[in-house]
């Protein structure tokens, strides 16, 4: 298991899922990934990706600048 | 044995393409979304950036279908590639700048390569004969298969009884009989269909999820390539012309106002690529200048600005302006006359 982080500031959506997307390709079953978005539709668009891919939602957080979006990754 | 066929389904987010999923997943088949971001669709962005905006749901329509479908959804970014599409459309463009027909193409041949790199067996959409007049003409629907590189792998469940045999219908994966004949403008059909399947919340009919049929956007963007004198892009400019109203008064500078506070927050974040306006003594808008306006024109800038400022019927409105080099200075104006903003101003 290891700890990432991507940088999604500035980026509108879908672009933060799409990023996400990717880089939870490159990751493990059980890898942990931080995204951090500046566009709030992230709060809504990544989790509804994890749910229909099989990742969890860890936590979120929101500071009304920046969404923080914590992920393990799936197994399939 | 029994082959588990495996299709991928475009996934625009509106109804058809939903029910089109459906029916091919009602026969056993696995399916996957795939949904395509060109740049210019409109999900998410404007309800992110505006706030009057901020009360509908701000949910990304693909991903919303993909889940009541319980699919996945894999969205690949092609807003480098789809710069040839649009750009050099053999086919040209619609009512405004939608190149629809190579862009339906364009798509069905990313799918195509999608499931020659993910072992999948076919490709379903969920275009109807006769729908929209450009890309969905009957006579067309086979040519696009062709063109695209798709052939007899394109499934179109809501008018495959329209449509010559696939290889899926061919092959037995698909059973031909209970695809369906839909046809023509008329919605009915697909209306009963989402009932029957259960489908309430759907959103709207397609069309209204990309800015190139929207003539507003249309006309931004053919300025912006008019007066650059070049017809490149990168996805900020296409973004910019999202937000804002776009005032030109000169051929070699434009202004782009914000109309509300979720806008203007949106064009802080491009104040280092542009010279930006904004207002000191009173309440206003952030205003972006771009092109190579001279002094006098920025001086032109802060009194346009003013007029869409609080101070607008004051005599005088002090102005900040910033470089992209963060330079900074501040004018005093007047606000200019009402009657002195051209129409022709107004991309
Ligand atoms: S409306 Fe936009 S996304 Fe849809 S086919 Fe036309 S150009 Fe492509």
């Amino acid at each position: 298991m290891s700890k990432h982080e991507l940088d999604a500031r500035r980026l509108m959506c879908p672009l933060p899922v799409i990023r996400t997307q990717d880089k939870v390709a490159t990751l493990g079953p059980g890898d942990i990934l931080e995204v951090v978005c500046t566009d709030h539709g992230a709060l809504n668009d990544i989790p509804a990706w994890c749910r229909i891919n099989g990742h969890k939602v860890l936590s979120t957080t929101d500071d009304k600048r920046e969404v923080r979006i914590t992920i393990e990754v799936g197994h399939d | 044995m029994i082959i588990q066929r495996k299709a991928v389904s475009l996934i625009s987010g509106g109804l058809d393409s939903m029910l089109a999923t459906r029916a091919v997943m009602e026969q056993g088949i696995h399916v996957e979304g795939i949904n395509f971001y060109t740049g210019f669709c409109v999900e998410g962005h404007t309800h992110a950036i505006r706030q009057r905006d901020r009360d509908k749901p701000k949910r990304n329509n693909a991903l919303w279908v993909a889940e009541q479908l319980g699919i996945k959804l894999h969205i690949v970014d092609v807003i480098d590639e789809y710069k040839d599409v649009l750009l050099n459309p053999k086919h040209g463009y619609g009512a405004n700048m939608n190149p629809c027909r190579d862009c339906k193409t364009f798509m069905i041949h990313k799918a195509v390569e999608w499931i020659e790199k993910n072992n999948f067996d076919f490709i379903i959409t969920g275009e109807v004969v006769g729908q929209r007049p450009m890309s969905q003409r009957k006579e067309l629907m086979p040519v696009i298969a062709r063109e695209s590189g798709a052939g007899d792998l394109l499934v179109r469940p809501l008018s495959g009884k329209n449509l010559p045999p696939t290889k899926p219908e061919r092959e037995g994966w698909v059973d031909r009989d209970r695809l369906f004949d839909f046809s023509g403008r008329s919605r009915k059909p697909q209306m009963a269909l989402a009932e029957q399947y259960g489908f309430t919340d759907y959103a709207q009919p397609a069309g209204g999820c990309c800015f190139l049929t929207d003539e507003q956007y249309s006309r931004k963007l053919v300025d912006m390539w008019q007066h650059r004198n070049s017809r490149d892009y990168e996805l900020d400019d296409i973004m910019l012309l999202k937000v804002g109203r776009h005032l030109r008064p000169r051929p070699h500078f434009k202004l782009i106002v914000g109309r509300e506070e979720g806008e203007n927050n949106f064009m802080e974040g491009y104040r280092k690529q542009f010279i930006s306006l904004h207002q000191v003594s009173h309440n206003g808008p952030l205003v972006l200048v771009d092109g190579t306006p001279t002094d006098e024109d920025i001086t032109l800038a802060a009194q346009i600005a003013a007029r869409f400022g609080q101070g607008k019927n004051e005599p005088e409105v002090e102005v900040g302006i910033t470089y992209p080099n963060g330079d900074s200075r501040t004018v005093r104006v007047e606000p200019i006359a009402p009657g002195k903003v051209e129409d022709a101003w107004y991309v």
